[in-house]
C-alpha cells in the first residue's frame, strides 16, 4: 500500500510540533524517519495512527484520502504500529495477545483460541519465527516479545507497518535479525516506516531517509549519504561524533565489588556473583542488553537494593550495607537511568531540583532552613556552568527539554565532592548537542582523577567513552574487555557467549 | 502573554470564582425553597415571583452578613462587631485542622482521621484540664501541649502502620476514628476515669478547670479566646515549615515523587511517619480549641466533625498557608451566620449546600475553567520573573 502524507500540521498551543510535513512511502519501501527526540516524529505517527487530529493536512492511502478518529480505524485501514514500549498483556499467552481487540469467536460467542493459535503459527512459519502460541509473554525474551508485536500487526493484515525505535531493547544480533525481517516484509510488499535516531541502522536497512528537525522535513536523502552528513542534517549543525580524550592516567582501585549477589523480592538473582574493580581516572562502561542486571548493579551500589552476599568497598571503606544517604555522603554521584522517575521532581523548580540530595546540610541548607541566598547564587552558577537552557532558575523542571533536564541531574551530581561518579544511560532521550556536552563532562571528571562507571545499552556511547568495557548478561559479568574489542564480539558477549580469543 | 491572563489562570482566581458559584447555587436553593416565592407566583405570576425570589436571596445573604461580620441592626459598635468575633472564634479550629489535612495532601497522604486524632489529643487534655491541678498559665499550656502531642501520636501510628505494612492511610484513619471515638466515650463513661460526677449513666466529661481554659481575648465582652491566636500561629508555622524549611522541602519531595526522594537518600517511610504526626499535630491544635475553649462539660461530639470540615478547608485553601487561613475564615463565617439565617426563616442547610458546592467547583477545576473560559497557561514567564525577583528581595531583606 502506498502512504502519502500531505502538509501535515499539528500545533500544541503556540508550539508547532509538525509544520507542513509531507512524505511518500511507496509499497514495499523501508522509509526511515530520522530525527532527534522532540523533533516531531512521534507526533507525526500519532497523527497517522488517529491518536491526534491534525490541524491541517491530508492522509492518502493508495491515492484515496482517509481520516482516522482512533487507532481502531487506522488498524482497519491496514496500518500497524509496533510501539517502543510494547503494548502486550504480560500474563496473557502469545495467541491471546495477538487477537486482543479483534477476538475470533465460536458460534456461541466464546473465544476461539484455536483460530488465534493457527494465525500465530501461520505468520511465524512465513517469517521463520519460532514462536509458541501458548507461551506466556512475560516468560519470553524482549526480542521475541517484539516479534509478537509484529505478528499482532500482521494478523490484522497490516500493509503499512510503523516501527517506533524498535532496536532500543535489542542486542546487536537481534537488531540484525530484525533488519532481516524488515527486508523480508518489504519484499512481500509491506511498506515500513522505521523511526529511529541511530544513524548506523538507517544506513543498513533504509531505502529512503527523511530527516525531521524542529517539526519540519529537512531533507529526503539516500542511505548512501555519509554518517557525518546525516548527523549534521539531524542536528542542524556540524557535529563531532567522536569524544576527544587522552589515554587514561589510572590510579588506585577506588570501587571494589567482591562476589556480590542480590536476590530480589521475586527470588530472582538479579546480580549473580559480580566481582569488579574500578580505578581512579578511568571510565568503566557496563554494556549489555537492557534488563540484564546493569541497573540493579547501580541501585545496589547506591543502597537502593539490599546485598544478599558479597562486599562493596568504596575507597577502602565497606559500604555494603550503607543506606542511600550514607552512600551519597561518602561521595558517590549518581545519575539514575530514568531521570523523570528517579532523578528529578518534575513539579519542582530547577533550584529545588539542584538540592534534591543536598537537604541535609550546607551549602543548600542552614540548620532547619533552606539557605535561600546561597541557593540563588549556586543555582545561577550551575545553570551557567552546565549550559542549561532555561528562562530562569525558578522554572519548573517539567518545562525543560529532555537534554536540559538531564543537564540538571548531571550538574547536581557533579557539583558535589566526589569519590565516584556513576551514570546509567546518561544520554538517553537527550539531543545530540547535550550528548556532546555530557560526554565532555564525563571525560573531564575522569581526567580529574575520579573513577567513572557508565551503564549504557548504546554501543556507540560505550565505545566512545570506555577505557574498559564490562559486559553483563543475566546478572553476571561475561567479561571485561578493552574498547578495541570488535562490535561483533561485544554483541556475542551481550548474548552471554564469550568468543574465543577474547581476553576476559 | 499578558499579566492579566496570568492572573486569570491562578488558583486564587479559580477559588474566588468557585466561591461565587457556590453562593449562586445557594441562591437557587433559597429561591426554590422560599415560601414567599411560591405565594407570589400564585398571586401575581412570573415577575412577582422573580421579585420575591430576589428579595428572599437578598434577605438570606444579608442575614448571613449580619450574623457573621457586622450586625447593622445593633445599637452600639461593641454589639455590632460581635458577629465578627464569633466568626474568628469558630474559624480557629477550622483553620488549624485545614492546615493539618493540607500538609498531608502535600506529602501525598489523605488524612481523613482528623476526628480521631482530635479526640485522642482531647482525651489526654481532658485528663490534665479536669483531673490535674496546676498553676495558672502553666495548666493551660500543659493541657494544650498534651492535646497536640496526643493527636500527633495517633497520627504517627497511622504513618507507622502504613510504612511497616503498606496499609493505605485512608483505611487506617477511618478505622482509627472509630477506635478513638469509642476509647474517648469509654473514658468519659467511666466514673473512675473522666466522667463528670453528676452525669449519672451518660458519658460526659467535666468542664475544663478555669486555669486550663483558653483565656478570652476580651473578657466579659466577647467569647473570642486564645484559640484564634493559636490558629494564626499555626498558619505562620505551616508557612515556614512548608515553604522555608528543609523538612517541608522533603515532605513536598516525597509528595511529588517518592522514587526521586528515595534515590536522593530520603527515607520515604520515615517521612510518612513524621508527616502524619505533624499533620495530626495541627489537627490537635483544633482539638485543643474545642476542648479548652469551652466552659461547659462535653461528650465525644466535642470534635464537631472538624476533622472532616478540615478537608474542605484544605481543598479550598489549595495547599497555601494563607489560602487555608481565608478558607477557614469563610467557613467560620458560615458557622457563625447560620443561626441568623434561621431567624429570618431561611434554612441553615443552604449554607451546607454552598459549602459543598464551593468544594465541588474547586475539586473540578476544568468545570470552572470551562464556565468562565479562563486561559490555560503552558508556562508563565512573567510569574517566573516575578517570583525570582520576590525571592531575591526576600533574601536581601
Amino acid at each position: 500500500m502506498k502512504l502519502e502524507l500531505e502538509g501535515m500540521t499539528k500545533r500544541f498551543g503556540s508550539v508547532v510540533a509538525n509544520d507542513d510535513i509531507s512524505l511518500v512511502v511507496e509499497p514495499g519501501q523501508i522509509h526511515s524517519l530520522l530525527g532527534e527526540n522532540g523533533a516531531g516524529k512521534s507526533t507525526l505517527m500519532n497523527l497517522l495512527f488517529g491518536l491526534y487530529r491534525p490541524d491541517a493536512g491530508r492522509i492518502l492511502l493508495d491515492g484515496a484520502e482517509t481520516s482516522f478518529t482512533g487507532p481502531g480505524d487506522a488498524m482497519a485501514a491496514g496500518i500497524g504500529m509496533v510501539h517502543q514500549h510494547f503494548m502486550l498483556v504480560p500474563v496473557f499467552s502469545v495467541a491471546e495477545n495477538v487477537v486482543l481487540g479483534n477476538e475470533p469467536t465460536t458460534s456461541i460467542g466464546s473465544l476461539d483460541l484455536d483460530v488465534a493459535r493457527e494465525k500465530v503459527r501461520e505468520i511465524s512459519a512465513r517469517f521463520g519465527f519460532d514462536i509458541d502460541p501458548d507461551a506466556i509473554i512475560e516468560d519470553l525474551p524482549v526480542g521475541i516479545q517484539q516479534r509478537v508485536e509484529i505478528v499482532k500487526a500482521l494478523a490484522r493484515d497490516a500493509k503499512i507497518l510503523i516501527l517506533d525505535e524498535p532496536t532500543a531493547v535489542l542486542t546487536p544480533q537481534e537488531t540484525d535479525e530484525l533488519m532481516g525481517i524488515m527486508r523480508q516484509l518489504a519484499g512481500e510488499g509491506t511498506s515500513i516506516v522505521f523511526i529511529t535516531h541511530k544513524l548506523r541502522e538507517v544506513k543498513a536497512v533504509a531505502d529512503v531517509v527523511t530527516v525531521i528537525r524542529g517539526g519540519k522535513v529537512i531533507d529526503s536523502v539516500s542511505p548512501e549519504t555519509p554518517i557525518g552528513e546525516l548527523a549534521s542534517l539531524m542536528v542542524g549543525r556540524e557535529v563531532d561524533l567522536t569524544v576527544d580524550k587522552k589515554a587514561p592516567k589510572t590510579g588506585d582501585v577506588v570501587l571494589k565489588f567482591t562476589d556480590v549477589v542480590v536476590v530480589d523480592d521475586r527470588q530472582q538473582r538479579v546480580i549473580d556473583g559480580v566481582t569488579l574493580d574500578v580505578r581512579a581516572g578511568e571510565v568503566l562502561c557496563v554494556a549489555g542488553v537492557e534488563g540484564n542486571g546493569q541497573t540493579a548493579l547501580a541501585e545496589t551500589l547506591l543502597g537502593l537494593r539490599a546485598v544478599t552476599s558479597g562486599k562493596i568497598e568504596l575507597a577502602g571503606k565497606d559500604i555494603t550495607d550503607d543506606r542511600v544517604k550514607e552512600v551519597l555522603a561518602s561521595g558517590v554521584g549518581y545519575v539514575p537511568e530514568d531521570r523523570k522517575k528517579d532523578g528529578l521532581v518534575a513539579d519542582f523548580t530547577i533550584q529545588e531540583n539542584f538540592m534534591l540530595d543536598g537537604s541535609f546540610g550546607p551549602p543548600w541548607a542552614k540548620g532547619l532552613s533552606i539557605d535561600f541566598a546561597t541557593r540563588e547564587e549556586r543555582s545561577d552558577e550551575l545553570i551557567e556552568q552546565f549550559d542549561i537552557r532555561t528562562p530562569g532558575a525558578h522554572t519548573l523542571v517539567k518545562k525543560l527539554s529532555g537534554g536540559n533536564q538531564q543537564k540538571v541531574v548531571v550538574a547536581r551530581e557533579l557539583s558535589r565532592e566526589l569519590k565516584l561518579f556513576i551514570a546509567a544511560q546518561p544520554t538517553r532521550g537527550v539531543d545530540v548537542g547535550s550528548i556532546e556536552f555530557i560526554h565532555e563532562r564525563i571525560i573531564q571528571t575522569r581526567d580529574a582523577g575520579i573513577p567513572v562507571v557508565i551503564i549504557s545499552t548504546e554501543l556507540d556511547e560505550v565505545f566512545s567513552l570506555a577505557d574498559r568495557i564490562a559486559v553483563m548478561y543475566r546478572g553476571k559479568i561475561v567479561g571485561i574487555v578493552p574498547p578495541t574489542t570488535s562490535r561483533e564480539n561485544i554483541g556475542q558477549m551481550m548474548a552471554g557467549i564469550l568468543p574465543e580469543g577474547v581476553a576476559a | 502573554m499578558t499579566l492579566a491572563k496570568e492572573i486569570l489562570s491562578t488558583t486564587a482566581t479559580k477559588a474566588f470564582l468557585s466561591i461565587l458559584m457556590g453562593f449562586l447555587v445557594g441562591a437557587i436553593f433559597m429561591m426554590v425553597s422560599g415560601q414567599d416565592v411560591a405565594k407570589a407566583w400564585e398571586a401575581g405570576g412570573f415577575l412577582d415571583a422573580l421579585g420575591a425570589a430576589l428579595t428572599t436571596v437578598g434577605d438570606g445573604y444579608s442575614a448571613l452578613f449580619r450574623g457573621s461580620i457586622y450586625n447593622t441592626r445593633a445599637d452600639d459598635l461593641v454589639t455590632a462587631l460581635r458577629p465578627l468575633t464569633e466568626t474568628l472564634r469558630l474559624a480557629g479550629p477550622l483553620i488549624a485542622a485545614g492546615l493539618g489535612i493540607s500538609l498531608g495532601f502535600r506529602v501525598g497522604l489523605f488524612n481523613i482521621g482528623g476526628n480521631g486524632q482530635m479526640l485522642f489529643g482531647i482525651l489526654w487534655a481532658t485528663w490534665i484540664s479536669t483531673r490535674v491541678e496546676l498553676p495558672l498559665v502553666i495548666h493551660m499550656v500543659v493541657a494544650l501541649v498534651v492535646a497536640i502531642l496526643g493527636a500527633a501520636l495517633w497520627g504517627a501510628l497511622v504513618g507507622y502502620l502504613k510504612a511497616q505494612t503498606g496499609a493505605h492511610e485512608v483505611i487506617l484513619t477511618i478505622m482509627l476514628n472509630y477506635v478513638a471515638i469509642s476509647l474517648f466515650t469509654w473514658f468519659i463513661r467511666s466514673p473512675d476515669l473522666l466522667q463528670q460526677e453528676s452525669a449519672g449513666g451518660t458519658p460526659k466529661a467535666d468542664a475544663p478547670a478555669l486555669t486550663a481554659q483558653l483565656p478570652a481575648l476580651f473578657p466579659g465582652t466577647y467569647a473570642l479566646h486564645l484559640g484564634f491566636v493559636l490558629a494564626v500561629l499555626a498558619t505562620v508555622t505551616y508557612w515556614w515549615l512548608m515553604e522555608r524549611s528543609v523538612i517541608g522541602y522533603r515532605f513536598r519531595m516525597v509528595g511529588h515523587n517518592p522514587h526521586a526522594a528515595r534515590t536522593a537518600g530520603i527515607s520515604v517511610e520515615r517521612t510518612y511517619v513524621l508527616a502524619m504526626a505533624v499533620s495530626a499535630a495541627f489537627v490537635g491544635v483544633a482539638g485543643a480549641n474545642q476542648a479548652l475553649g469551652t466552659q461547659v462539660g462535653y461528650t465525644e461530639t466535642v470534635h464537631a466533625s472538624i476533622g472532616f470540615d478540615g478537608i474542605t478547608v484544605a481543598l479550598l485553601g489549595g495547599g497555601n498557608a494563607w489560602g487555608i487561613f481565608f478558607a477557614g475564615l469563610l467557613f467560620g463565617a458560615f458557622k457563625a451566620g447560620g443561626p441568623q439565617m434561621q431567624v429570618i426563616g431561611v434554612s441553615p442547610e443552604v449554607l451546607s449546600i454552598v459549602q459543598g458546592a464551593i468544594v465541588l467547583f474547586i475539586a473540578a477545576p476544568p468545570l470552572v475553567k470551562a464556565m468562565f473560559r479562563l486561559p490555560t497557561l503552558s508556562s508563565t514567564p512573567a510569574l517566573d520573573r516575578l517570583r525570582s525577583r520576590l525571592s531575591k528581595k526576600g533574601v536581601q531583606a
